[in-house]
């Protein structure tokens, strides 16, 4: 009469599982969030679609492995160098690319900016590669395998680390975007660029800081995958389509969106590890995006 | 029409090639050659005359080769191998196609870039072997009419763009690539003509593919998905001249040649050239090699 209590035990083992790979898709999700915040923010105002997005995310990525290995620097405070070395970066690339991709009309605009971005995808992972070969890398702190206890579940520090700084990084950016007068400017731009223009906004240098920020976001997600999880030059196309997926899930224009889209991606690939298998992970994701695609193409809740 | 007396004599002078020279190197440099440019044209015709921006044209060249290969190996002829393998790409075509076109903009784009990469991660998955021709079919393996049917493949694909070029069907798919809503009030119908484009692209994309799987003794499948294909079909595209019947295979020429003679050189450097080269392509000069050729002509009769 040993059955029922194995069976039941079984159960309460498959509860346990579930819940913990939950959990570790909460905290991948937040990261999710993150990343197609910046990507969103672009997308949304300049009407251009980054394809290299996940590309600044590795390079962001490397850039706190880089400060890590070279000088010690613990990764979240390395976080203050990368996130301006890639606002930086997002400068230049406005100034040299796509300056000239947003003065071009609604359609040629985005196709530039996908062909433009395709190919900045090429330069960045050949230049990765060359920098830091195809291994994967992560950076590996002393407190990388700390983890707390809850309730039978196990909760990596460095990853809800991730997890709580990519929340307080979108709040602190709404603040910016509703509040400040250029984060203002920016959603006028985003809204009605001709009117902001009749207005008295610098359109193009409101242009110019709204892309800078989001590669900056992508650097500082970047960052925050390489304490938590590995990075190689290969991540970028992976990253880019979470980014997407979540915003088709999400829809545009909601900072807050993006990060619940994210958390509800990193939730459904967690519960598809356990219901079909680990191998499957990043295909499920990624069906469930060509679904929403072809069926709610506003994203599932509302907006553009 | 000179260009097209070029294009005979080109294909004539490969034709006879092998005649004039048994020299292996040549003959697979050839076969790369061929197909790139069928792999080329076959994105110019969605992409180009269509204009619609496919960044996962991978996933139709792998699936062209996943099916042939299978069926070949298994023992069905070859002419009936390819074509079932070019309909199982024509079939994924239009499962993203018929939603996708429905929409505007970025659909199709994101839409291929996932499909592409859904494919790659599940043939990886489950196909993780390496494919190798049956030793039975090795003995009697020879490089010459792998030469001869990529070198018909790419003919075919030529002739296919430049009769579709001056078709009643062609003048549409640019028209719908010119001004979207032009041509609808024209009676030009969008949807039709872009998915008609994406049929005849897609199929060539996979027997593009299907000569690859029957040209490579052992290759991983996943290979034939991998993103590379697409960067190939963009990059090649964009350096000829977009939209036009000879760019692709000037492209394809400059491509293949300079590739193989910097990879021997500088390893992955040439990706880092060729990604800036197609970068600038698309911003400064949108008409590629061909647009630089008339271009320079004019410079040489004006002062001359």
């Amino acid at each position: 009469m040993s059955a029922p209590p194995i069976s039941a035990r079984w159960r309460e083992g498959v509860d346990v599982i579930l819940a913990q790979q939950l959990v570790l898709g909460l905290l991948v999700g937040g990261l999710y969030g993150l990343a197609a915040a910046g990507l969103s923010l672009t997308f949304g105002v300049l009407r251009v679609l980054n394809i290299a997005h996940g590309e600044l995310l590795m390079l962001g990525g490397y850039g706190s492995f880089w400060l890590f290995t070279l000088w010690g620097v613990d990764p979240f405070l390395s976080l203050l160098g990368v996130g301006p070395a890639l606002f930086v970066l997002g400068l230049v690339l406005f100034i040299v690319l796509f300056r000239f991709v947003v003065r071009a009309h609604e359609e040629i605009r985005i196709k530039n900016s996908l062909l433009i971005g395709f190919g900045l995808t090429l330069v960045f992972h050949t230049l990765a590669i060359r920098l830091w070969t195809a291994d994967e890398r992560s950076v590996t702190t002393a407190y990388a395998g700390a983890a707390a206890k809850i309730a039978g579940l196990t909760i990596p520090l460095s990853r809800l680390g991730g997890l709580i700084l990519a929340f307080a990084i979108l709040t602190a950016l709404h603040l910016f975007l509703t509040r400040a007068r250029w984060g203002r400017a920016i959603r006028a731009t985003a809204e009605d660029w001709e009117a902001a223009a009749l207005m008295g906004i610098p359109v193009e240098r409101t242009y110019m800081l709204a892309f800078a920020l989001g590669t900056s976001l992508a650097g500082i997600a970047g960052g925050l995958v390489s304490v938590a999880y590995s990075i190689s030059p290969a991540i970028g196309l992976e990253w880019t389509l979470k980014a997407l997926i979540v915003i088709v899930l999400a829809g545009l224009g909601s900072l807050f969106g993006s990060f619940a889209g994210g958390l509800l991606l990193g939730v459904a690939e967690a519960a598809s590890v356990v219901v079909v298998g680990g191998a499957y992970r990043e295909a499920v994701g990624l069906l469930l995006f060509l679904v929403i695609l072809l069926t709610r193409p506003s994203g599932l809740f509302g907006g553009r | 029409m000179k260009w097209a007396w070029g294009g005979v004599g080109l294909g004539a002078a490969f034709a006879l090639l092998p005649y004039v020279l048994q020299r292996e190197d040549l003959l697979n440099l050839g076969i790369l050659i061929f197909l790139s440019v069928a792999l080329a044209q076959s994105w110019n015709i969605i992409g180009g005359y269509a204009g619609q921006v496919n960044l996962g044209h991978a996933a139709f060249f792998g699936a062209g080769a996943l099916v042939t290969r299978s069926l070949w190996v298994a023992g069905v002829p070859l002419l009936v191998a390819l074509a079932a393998g070019a309909l199982v790409a024509t079939a994924f075509g239009l499962v993203i196609g018929g939603p996708a076109f429905r929409l505007r903009g970025v659909y199709f784009s994101i839409g291929t870039l996932g499909l592409a990469e859904i494919l790659r991660i599940s043939v990886g998955n489950l196909l993780p072997e390496i494919s190798t021709i049956p030793a039975a079919s090795l003995a009697a393996y020879s490089l010459l009419p792998r030469y001869y049917l990529a070198l018909g493949l790419a003919i075919l694909s030529v002739v296919a763009v430049a009769l579709l070029a001056r078709s009643r069907l062609g003048l549409g798919m640019q028209a719908v690539r010119e001004d979207e809503a032009a041509a609808e009030a024209s009676g030009v119908g969008a949807f039709g003509h872009k998915l008609t484009a994406l049929a005849i692209s897609t199929s060539l994309a996979g027997l593009a593919g299907g000569v690859f799987a029957y040209y490579h003794v052992s290759y991983y499948p996943q290979h034939a998905f991998s993103p590379t294909w697409t960067f190939d079909a963009l990059l090649i595209t964009f350096i000829g001249g977009v939209g036009t019947i000879h760019g692709p295979v000037l492209g394809a020429l400059f491509y293949v040649i300079l590739k193989e003679y910097l990879a021997v050189r500088l390893v992955d450097v040439h990706l880092l050239i060729f990604g800036t080269l197609f970068i600038l392509v698309v911003l400064l000069l949108p008409g590629g090699l061909v647009e630089a050729w008339a271009r320079a002509r004019r410079l040489v009769y004006r002062s001359g």
